[in-house]
């Protein structure tokens, strides 16, 4: 009977993601062997929707094998409104935490791309949909003057569906002011800062250090803007033109430098590193 | 996004002062005609005036304080400027796109003082608030102010900002044309401005699109103003999944000038007049200009790198989090 049970499940179970070694494509609805995706570098191999990847596997999908050295670890989150609400903030940080095995959604940490050495962050949209608190601002801020010290380029890769973070209220709000203060300065040392806008880079964070790249790359088929799509619809009552805020809808704007799709990334990043910095990884 | 329109004139916490205020001026009259001395009792009524304001202000609820920054009455930009500048001139135009008639700009005196103005604008009328597209900029309104920061730097002239607006523009035009990147590029620019920035948040302090000609030296706000990441009625729609849980969430986000001083989001709360700034432009318009002029003469004793450098610093510091 038991044994019934357990073999009808997995049959029954409907939704996004199904149970085990197999994994449905947003974009198409194709189901995936699990480690062909991971072979893909979770593209899918029909319609070449790119899913949305952890931190680790950002690192992991973009730097050289052993090279990644964490910095600031040791920064966490903090109540400072003692948000109160339906789900207060202490319970949303701790369920996070659990999720992502991350104390926030950022790290960063220095690294080496075939041989160049490059100061990374990489926001993990999973972790309160990737927004921005006082610790994704102070690591970035540390992160830009790490650079500036070690004489390394930036690169930041960001997937925020959330912006500014709600529950640290104005604090959030002026992380965007403490981030682009981070960047200001950096823009006398003559260094690199790579900005890549990954599914999805929305509002306070597109608003702030996201948008301020030397050079702007997109993967393909992101979503990119300031409001988020329901928000626009609701104000102006009306349906949005197709591709709205895609990756490819901000290149036709101008409003990008480069759509460049996952297996093409880390290539991208080494061409624009040399050109911009010299002919070989000297450090 | 709220317009602030629908708010009534006269809120109805405020009723026992405007009784007072009536009374004072029935006094006032009754003395003129009749000839009699009423000073005795009019500092009376004054001094109860003062202990029924400060007794109704220090209960004001966080959302009281949100209805009375979306008054309609509240001075604008333009109000305050022609009542605190000489000479003022308007500058309009992006150069590029158009001139954007929510965020306004120009140059003129503040007493002997040339300063750069730049503000968020709401229209009064409903014709006029449709033209200012009820203080929501478009990316050219952002690129307009930036190009009067480059003005005011190449002027060596002060920036004062005005903030007054419920966000930035959340349309499709706005996102075609780049309104996260206009905002951004703004931020980096006053981040790096070699001129004294004063900004003043004078009614609605709505998120990135008031940040997008929020940053200074010193910031400013006046008592019945707020200033908040998100609209408590898009915080309340998010977190309570209903907009009808707004006054909740504008207690929790922490968005009062109090608060916010607390924080160190702000450096300076200004008291408005008694009955408030949606009664009072004159008196408003003479406390945001002194306390612009007290913040100016001691920012422009300060050579340049070192303005430059403490306001980097100033934004640098704001945070809370905990390190191991």
């Amino acid at each position: 009977m038991s044994l019934l049970k357990k073999k009808r499940k997995p049959t029954i179970k409907k939704g996004p993601i199904t149970a085990g070694l197999w994994e449905k494509c947003p974009g198409c609805g194709e189901i995936i062997f699990k480690k062909t995706l991971q072979r893909s570098l979770k593209v899918c191999p029909r319609c070449r929707y790119h899913f949305t990847l952890t931190a680790v596997e950002r690192i992991n999908m973009l730097v050289d094998k052993g090279s990644f050295r964490p910095l600031d670890q040791g920064l966490y989150p903090l109540d400072p409104l003692q948000f109160v609400g339906p789900s207060p903030y202490r319970e949303k940080l701790v369920q996070n935490r659990k999720k992502t095995g991350l104390p926030d959604a950022v790290v960063s940490g220095k690294a080496k791309i075939e041989g160049w050495g490059v100061v990374l962050v990489i926001t993990d949209s999973r972790f309160l949909m990737g927004s921005m608190g006082s610790v994704m601002g102070e690591k970035i801020f540390r992160a830009f003057e790490t650079a500036a010290a070690e004489r390394l380029p930036v690169t930041i890769v960001s997937g925020s569906g959330g912006g500014a973070r709600m529950y640290e209220g104005c604090l959030s709000l002026m992380q965007m002011a403490k981030t682009s203060a981070a960047i200001a300065r950096f823009e006398r040392e003559g260094l690199l800062y790579v900005s890549v806008l990954t599914n999805p880079t929305m509002a306070g964070v597109l608003a702030s250090f996201a948008a301020l790249g030397d050079v702007l790359v997109a993967e393909p088929g992101a979503l990119i803007g300031f409001t988020g799509p329901r928000v626009i619809r609701e104000t102006i009552k009306q349906e949005l033109p197709e591709g709205f805020q895609t990756s490819e809808f901000l290149l036709e704007h101008g409003l990008l430098d480069m759509v460049v799709s996952r297996d093409a990334l880390r290539r991208t990043l080494v061409d624009l590193i040399r050109v911009f910095s010299g002919p070989s990884p000297g450090r | 996004m709220n317009s602030g329109k629908e708010s009534v004139p006269a809120l109805d916490f405020e009723q026992p002062l405007l009784d007072i205020e009536r009374k004072i001026r029935e006094l006032q009259e009754f003395s003129r005609k009749e000839g009699f001395d009423v000073t005795g009792e009019l500092e009376a009524l004054d001094r109860r005036a003062r202990d029924v304001q400060r007794d109704i202000y220090s209960r004001l609820t966080p959302w009281q304080r949100v209805a009375l920054a979306r008054h309609p009455n509240r001075p604008y930009t333009l109000d305050l400027v022609g009542a605190m500048a000489e000479g003022f001139v308007e500058l309009r135009g992006d150069r590029q796109f158009r001139d954007d008639p929510a965020l306004i700009g120009g140059v003129g005196f503040i007493g002997k003082r040339r300063v750069v103005f730049l503000g968020h604008q709401k229209g009064r009328s409903t014709r006029e608030s449709i033209k200012r597209n009820f203080g929501c900029p478009h990316p050219e309104g952002y690129r307009k102010a930036a190009r009067l920061m480059r003005l005011a730097d190449k002027f060596r002239l002060p920036l004062v900002c005005l903030i007054d607006t419920p966000g930035a523009y959340p349309g499709v035009e706005a996102e075609e044309r780049g309104q996260a990147h206009a905002i951004a590029e703004n931020l980096r620019l006053m981040l790096g401005l070699k001129v004294p920035i004063v900004v003043v948040v004078i009614g609605e302090g709505g998120s990135g699109g008031a940040l997008g000609i929020g940053v200074g030296d010193r910031i400013i706000i006046l008592e019945n103003a707020y200033y908040s990441v998100i609209s408590p009625e898009g915080c309340a729609a998010i977190l309570w999944k209903t907009k009808d849980k707004a006054p909740e969430a504008a207690r929790a986000l922490k968005l009062t000038p109090n608060e916010l001083l607390e924080l160190k989001i702000v450096d300076e709360v200004i008291p408005e007049p008694l009955t408030g700034a949606h009664r009072n432009w004159e008196k408003t318009a003479e406390l945001v200009k002194e306390a612009v002029t007290a913040s100016l003469d001691r920012l422009e004793k300060l050579p340049t790198r070192i303005l430059v450098y403490r306001r980097q610093e100033k934004y640098r510091k704001i945070g809370i989090y905990g390190e191991k």
